[in-house]
This record gives C-alpha cells, structure tokens and sequence, in this order.
C-alpha cells in the first residue's frame, strides 16, 4: 500500500511540474506579489526588512492557492478519481498522498524561493533563516487546509474563485503563528519556539483534518 | 406527538404555522421588557454613563453568532450522519441568520469601542475571530448560492461547517489565552458573575429575548426554504411531465 500512495504522490508532483501553467506559476505568481509590494508601502528598507516575513508569508499563501483546484478535478474529468476510489485503498490516506505530491511540486519551490525573494526585502540572514524554517514548517498545513477546498470544489463541480473564499478564513491561524514566530527573530523580545511549535502542531493537526474532510468530500461527490 | 413525527416536512410545517404566532408574541414582549429594562431602569455605569446600555444588545448578539454556528454544526451532523433532509433545510436557513447576527455584533461592537477605547477596530483576539467567523458564514452562503443541487451543496456545507467548528472555541476563550483589549467572560465564569444584578438581569431577559428571534427567524426561514424546494420540484415536474 505504500507503494501505491506513493506513486499516487509522484504521479500528482509529475503532473503539477509538467503541465503548462503548474508550478513554476507558482513560483512567478510569489515573485509577482513580492515585487508589488514596495510599490505599495514604498520602498523603504527599514520598513521592508520589518514587515518582510509577513511580505513572504502572505505571497506563499496566495501562491499555494493556486493549482489547487485542478488538485482532484483533473482526476474526476479524466475518470481516475473513481479508479482512486475503487483502489481498495483507505481514500483518506490517497487524499494524504495527494496533497503531499502537491506540497513536492508546488510549496516546497516556494520555501526555497523565500530565502532569495528576502534578499529583495532586504531581511536580516538570521530572520531569512527563520523566515524560511517557519514557511518549510508552514506550507505543509496552508496546502492540507486548501486541500479540502479542492475536495468540496470538485464535488460540488465548481472551481474559481468560491475555493479561495472557502480557504482563506482556514488558513489565518497558520498565518498567525508563521508571522509571529518569524517576526519574533526581527523585532520582538517574544521567543522564537512557542509559536513555532503552535506552526508544527497546526500542520500535523491539519493533516489530519483534511485527510478526514477531503475523503468524506470527496465520497459525498462520487455518489 | 413524538418529536420524531417533526422530521416530516409536512409535519414540520403544520407544527411550525401553529408554534410562530406564539412565539412572535412570547419575542416582542421579550424585546419590549428587555429593552425597557436596558434602556430605562438599568442603571448608567459610573464610567461609562449610558453608553453600557449598548452591551444589552452587543452582548446577546455576540452569543447568538455563536449559538447559531453550534444550531448549524448540529445539522451539519444530521445531514453527514443521517442524511436528512430537515437538517440540510436548518443549515441552509441559519446561515444568513446567523451572518447578520454576527454582522449586527460586529457593529455595535465598533459603535460601543468607539467612545470607550477610542476606536472603531482593533486587531484583537476576540474581534479577529468574530470577523473570520463572519466571513465563514459568508462563505458558507457562497457555496449554497453557487450550487444548483441542494442534496450535494447541503453535503459539502456540512464538511465545511464541522471544519469551522474550531473557530468557536477559539472565540469563546481568545479573551483568556490572549490578554487582549477586549474584556474577560463577566456572565458565564466558574466563580460566578461578575457583572452586578441589576445589570444582568435585563441582559439575561434580553439574551432570551433574542434567543427567542433566532428561533422564530429560523423556522420561518426553514419554512420558506421547503416551500421553495417544492416549488422547484413542481417546476422540474412540470417542464419534464
């Protein structure tokens, strides 16, 4: 069973990196929002090396966003999806694999981005660091909690914008405690672990849950 | 009659014309007497003068916007678990309800900050888990308007408000785990109120009172909603008959 999750994971990393408009839109799409905003604020360096982890934090959330609802439509269109079900395997862990292939294919760029992306905003090397270790920690959960708007878009047969409403409210806690824990390296006499370790709860906590949603969503679709 | 003879709609309804003029008696005499004692013999705090009367609406707006996420949550489950089409009816019907609840706590919120801590917003614990409540009930709604099935959106609005359940917590304690602007529980605390009687008991009255409106709101929301999915049955069987 193993092997087959894992090639249920390899299959959907392949498929983000391969076809046109996966990935590396990702990639352009967090580098687009970086770049916009000292347009917006201005482009002070004191001002930006204060706010920047919440500059990145907030372009890989908006990135993550995207591909996701091609996440299981592609497979419901194509008729894997079914195959998925009838599979024998427990649909929550082939939900799991799914979303682990697309955090391989599309989070994991955006944390090895973020360093290179911070020289921009010109954060400290220490904050980068911690800039990049909270977002390697962090993505994981922002992908499982758009999972399950994945799961619930494609059931329901609507993509667009209704999966970026249905996230987004999820994904502020993860935010919360990415900023604050990153943050706390720049500014604040606040200690770096607490949240961080509220950050590596969220994602496994996440785990969980959208193992759980994502497949009841998806079985209340094949119906 | 056993409350199990409700789950028919058409018993639902008979029951539900019988029981509302009651009840929208029993809410404006609640409502009169509540208001009365809030805004007449309610004594003015010595602090904040006749500005804490806005707490006698803040406040039971504030716990319905939760109560009505819990009345969802509840059909949420008879909807995932038992398939029942009442409860896909109660959650459709609670979340718009339960959106202008939120919203109108939110508002007076702000217009009672205002003179108090001399803003309208702040990015407190409380206020910011109140707003990402409202904006799940808004995007609840979202998902009810955009699919055309009921069976498969009541399904998916179920998965999605059970999710949302961790947000109620979160709202009831974020005054105890994060020492923000907005006050500590004062009504419902282990050690007993805090809040002295002559206030709580209008609030107490006024919290019925609204708790009263919600029920009469919902169910002449659910009324409306079978009677709208019967027209669309009707419509379905006359455009294919």
């Amino acid at each position: 069973m193993i092997a087959a999750l894992a090639a249920v994971a390899g299959q959907t990393a392949r498929l983000q990196l391969r076809t046109g408009g996966g990935a590396l839109v990702g990639l352009i799409f967090f580098l687009t929002v970086v770049t916009i905003i000292p347009f917006g604020v201005g482009p002070d360096l004191n001002l930006l090396s204060r706010i920047g982890p919440a500059i990145l934090w907030i372009g890989a959330l908006l990135a993550t966003l995207l591909g996701l609802d091609r996440l299981f439509q592609d497979d419901r269109s194509d008729g894997s999806l079914d195959l998925l079900h009838l599979s024998g395997h427990p649909l929550e862990l082939i939900v799991l694999a799914k979303a682990a292939g697309h955090w391989l294919a599309t989070g994991l760029p955006l944390v090895v981005a973020a360093p290179f992306l911070g020289l921009l905003l010109a954060i400290e090397p220490v904050a980068l660091g911690a800039v990049t270790l909270t977002l390697l920690a962090g993505t994981p959960a922002l992908t499982l909690v758009g999972t399950v708007g994945a799961a619930l878009t494609t059931a329901l047969g609507r993509g667009g914008l209704l999966i970026a409403v249905l996230v987004l409210p999820f994904a502020i806690p993860v935010l919360i405690f990415g900023v604050s824990a990153a943050s706390s390296v720049i500014v604040g006499p606040a200690p770096f672990l607490p949240p961080f370790l509220i950050l590596v709860a969220l994602s496994l906590v996440s785990a969980v849950v959208a193992a759980v949603a994502g497949a009841a969503a998806l079985r209340s679709g094949l119906d | 009659m056993p409350i199990s003879d409700l789950a028919n709609p058409t018993r639902f309804l008979a029951f539900a014309g019988r029981l509302l003029p009651w009840l929208w008696a029993v809410t404006a005499i609640g409502l009169a007497v509540g208001l009365y004692l809030g805004l007449f013999v309610a004594p003015a705090d010595f602090k904040q003068g006749d500005m804490v009367r806005i707490m006698f609406i803040h406040v039971p707006f504030a716990w319905l916007s939760m109560a009505c996420y819990g009345v969802m949550a509840v059909a949420a489950l008879g909807t995932l678990v038992w398939r029942h089409p009442l409860a896909d009816v109660a959650q459709k019907a609670a979340a718009p309800i339960g959106a202008a609840f939120t919203f109108l706590a939110l508002v007076t919120g702000a217009l009672w900050g205002k003179p108090t801590w001399g803003t309208y917003w702040v990015w407190d614990a409380r206020l910011t888990s109140v707003l990402i409540l409202f904006i799940i009930y808004l995007g609840l709604i979202a998902l009810w308007q955009s699919v055309e099935d009921p069976g498969k959106a009541a399904r998916a609005a179920a998965i999605l408000t059970l999710v949302g359940t961790v947000n109620i917590p979160i709202i009831k304690f974020s005054v105890d785990w994060w020492n923000t602007l907005h006050q500590p529980a004062s009504v419902f605390r282990l050690d007993g109120p805090t809040i002295d009687p002559s206030m709580l008991w209008p609030l107490m009255i006024m919290a019925a009172a609204m708790t009263l409106l919600f029920a009469s709101l919902l169910l002449m929301a659910m009324r409306n909603e079978i009677l709208r999915r019967r027209v669309r049955a009707m419509q379905i069987v006359a455009a294919t008959g």
